[in-house]
């Protein structure tokens, strides 16, 4: 007999801030490796896409309007947060990648890592990718990265908190907000998240996190007017094609991903970044 | 209206040196190309000015192949202080031969000679002067340790400004170590030709340059052929979403430079005549033909009435004709198509209840000619101001509040270009902050330089070109 009973969580989608349920009313089981029952996840729809898409646009003009050292505070404090919650992620990122304890704190301590590496980046895109230009004529220009806008993530399949880590901090950091599709089978870390970044100051509608299977919601996301930039790792290989011809009926960007899902410890370098980012030129003329 | 006439000051078309036919450039030589011909003309008269051969699939083949086999056996083996030589021989080549291509594109294109001669060539030459100077140093553009090139590049340009566009393609392509096909526009093929001649001047090994005219089924067989690592294309949104969908799910790195409905806004405190000069530019400088055109203005209302009584007079001073007259500012529509194109769109600005005004200027009989065009009283909702006219016709819509003006400023699928007119500094900042397009002029327009990225946001494209931003499109990075 057990001292107590526990109290069960119900994992549930985070969009626009708050935590509903699917509108759809569907669940699917989540298990660990070894079949024994975890949890339900919400099993999201197209309209859950619909309403997540929805509240990344709302929250884009807050977010990429907010100072790049503000962004860089609120990531960093995402960041302590994490760091807090270290054991409970440990033994989700174990049962769901079915990996030992002290690898999945190691996985969980290099996501905490990489999370306050983007947030350092906030402030410094702009120094780094940016430029003055030296034209010839009388003008004063210059070229500032912005935010390409909201971002369809499909999250990795495997890796369920370091993989999604090294996708979404860097939308974060270049000033987009977010609506991510979860591993399938590995939900459980990314709803974690999503509580982490509720209570670090994160505005409502900058990460939407949404639970389901990719092969379903991929295409709405890809076609969707309102995203501008589409992240297929999450995607089996066979689909991204498919994805990328979806997107290509509004110009979207594609990130270009490889074929396996990549080895989350290696130090990323700057291309996802620089995918997320639009390069502005402004042009004023000299005189007196 | 003036009170002098001016006395006609032509450019000798004999400079142009004009050859009866012209042939793809493939492997360093002009080969017969197996496509069937296309006649090119001159816009402004109708006339057929040459015969081009054509590159049919087979000849694309050959074309990437000769690429492959320069790219590998060459070009990017070639120590980048080496590439640069070459790369700086074509930029003085051009200069050299400056005043024979700018005669040329006028010929072939239809724009003004005082444009083709002070800003086409000499910019074409200054985008390979900057590039040339890349290729030695692409360790400090900030894209890691020695970054590679991707391969073979496979660029499709457009019609409204010829070598410019070429320029845009290749000098970058070059210095970063790539090898490059690239397919003139059907209607302007002449002064790629000529560069492949000044190819041959610089002594370019065989391959790194090959230039396969045609029409659209030429360029899809180069966006679509198996061995191309890159594609580099200007044009119309429309097709660019084509080649984005026929180069998902490959390997092929792609940049888009698309269309626009750029908005140029005037606040109250503008200086109004300077505006007006700069409004002027932005829409009527290359008869339109420019995707980063200045083609809905947006006035803020308590100054709309002044600006457009001062916009009218500035527009019916406006000289139309003949694009080698040195007085011409408005020359020919490139093709008979955009005409019909611009007559079709206009037409439905005036069923969908916009004002018309257009210059009384005379028109030349034959050619393919058109009166600068204002709209006025014009609303979001309409064709004028959704669709990209890419022509001589400009729409005027107002606004009260500076809210109000990036609220219609930024509401279109478009994102390659802004105008903003103010006395006010902060105010150009914040604003320039708060549109969404690749470039912002602020009291000015239509500026370009090697050395200032260019691109556009959502359906205006992605990808830059100049600057060191613009190397990332021709790197493995």
């Amino acid at each position: 007999m057990p001292d107590r009973v526990s109290v069960a969580k119900t994992y549930k989608l985070y969009i626009g801030g708050k935590f509903p349920r699917s509108e759809s009313g569907r669940v699917y089981p989540v298990h660990d490796a070894k079949g024994r029952f975890l949890a339900n996840a919400a099993h999201s729809s197209r309209k859950d896409v619909r309403d997540a898409v929805a509240a990344a646009r709302k929250a884009f003009a807050g977010w990429s309007g907010a100072t790049a050292y503000n962004r860089g505070q609120v990531l960093y404090r995402v960041a302590e947060m994490l760091e807090g919650r270290r054991e409970q992620f440990a033994g989700e990122v174990a049962a769901s990648e079915d990996i030992p304890a002290r690898k999945a704190q190691s996985a969980v301590d290099t996501a905490i890592d990489r999370w306050v590496w983007y947030a350092g980046w906030t402030d410094k895109i702009a120094t780094v990718l940016g430029a003055a230009n030296p034209v010839a004529g009388p003008y004063f220009s210059f070229t500032v990265p912005e935010p390409t806008g909201v971002v369809a993530i499909l999250a990795p399949q495997r890796s369920s908190l370091l993989g999604l880590v090294s996708v979404l901090a860097p939308v974060l950091a270049a000033g987009n907000t977010a609506v991510v599709v979860s591993s399938a089978d590995r939900p459980l870390p990314a709803i974690t998240l999503s509580e982490v970044l509720a209570t670090a100051d994160l505005p409502g509608g900058v990460v939407n996190m949404l639970t389901g299977r990719a092969a379903e919601l991929g295409s709405w996301l890809a076609a969707h007017a309102n995203v501008n930039a589409l992240d297929p790792t999450g995607a089996e290989p066979v689909e991204r094609g498919e994805l990328a011809r979806l997107a290509a009926g509004t110009v979207k960007r594609v990130l270009t991903v490889p074929e396996d899902e990549p080895d989350w410890t290696q130090r990323p370098d700057l291309g996802r970044l620089r995918t997320y980012l639009e390069p502005k030129t402004v042009w004023h003329p000299m005189g007196v | 209206m003036p009170a002098f006439d001016y006395a006609p000051a032509p450019e000798s078309r004999d400079i142009a040196n004009l050859k009866p036919s012209y042939r793809p450039f493939i492997g360093g030589e002009f080969v017969t190309g197996s496509g069937e011909p296309l006649k090119t003309l001159n816009p402004a008269t109708e006339e057929v000015l040459a015969e081009v051969g054509t590159a049919s699939a087979a000849d694309v083949d050959t074309a990437v192949q000769a690429a492959r086999k320069a790219y590998e056996r060459t070009w990017s083996r070639m120590p980048g202080a080496e590439r640069a030589k070459y790369v700086f021989r074509i930029a003085r080549l051009i200069q050299e031969r400056s005043r024979e291509l700018a005669v040329l594109e006028s010929l072939d294109n239809g724009k003004p000679i005082r444009e083709s001669r002070d800003a086409d060539v000499p910019t074409a030459a200054a985008h390979f002067f900057y590039h040339a100077g890349w290729a030695d140093k692409l360790d400090y553009a900030g894209l890691g340790p020695d970054p590679r090139p991707l391969g073979v590049a496979g660029q499709i340009i457009p019609w409204n400004f010829p070598l410019l566009m070429l320029a845009w393609k290749i000098a970058p392509a070059l210095a970063t170590g790539n090898t490059v096909v690239l397919k003139p526009a059907e209607t302007t093929p002449l002064t790629a030709l000529v560069f492949a001649e000044i190819c041959q001047q610089a002594e370019l090994p065989p391959g790194v340059v090959n230039i396969v005219p045609g029409a659209g089924d030429t360029g899809a067989e180069l966006v679509n052929h198996p061995d191309i690592d890159k594609i580099a294309f200007t044009g119309s949104t429309e097709v660019g979403k084509l080649i984005q969908r026929s180069v998902a799910g490959t390997r092929k790195k792609l940049t888009l430079e698309l269309g626009g409905k750029a908005a140029n806004v005037v606040f109250d405190d503008a200086p109004l005549d300077q505006a007006v000069e700069g409004i002027v530019n932005g829409i009527f400088y290359n008869q339109g033909h420019v995707c980063c055109a200045g083609s809905r203005l947006l006035a803020q209302e308590s100054v709309v009435d002044e600006l457009l009584a001062k916009l009218r007079y500035r527009v019916s001073t406006l000289r139309l004709g003949d694009p080698l007259d040195k007085n011409t500012d408005i020359g020919a529509i490139n093709s008979a198509e955009q005409l019909a194109r611009i007559r079709e769109l206009t037409e439905s600005g005036e069923a969908e209840g916009a004002d018309r005004w257009t210059s009384p200027c005379p028109v030349p009989e034959r050619g393919f000619f058109f009166a600068p065009t204002v709209f006025s009283g014009v609303q979001q909702s309409m064709r004028i101001a959704r669709e990209e006219i890419f022509g001589p016709v400009l729409s005027v819509l107002t606004f009260r509040t500076p809210d109000e003006a990036v609220a219609k400023a930024n509401n279109t699928p478009y994102g390659l270009s802004a105008g903003i007119w103010t006395e006010k500094g902060s105010r150009i900042l914040w604003m320039a902050n708060q549109l969404r397009a690749g470039v912002v002029w602020a009291n000015t327009f239509n500026r370009f330089d090697p050395a200032a990225p260019f691109g556009g946001y959502q359906e205006s494209g992605f990808g830059r070109e100049g600057g060191r931003t613009g190397l990332e499109a021709y790197l493995d990075a």
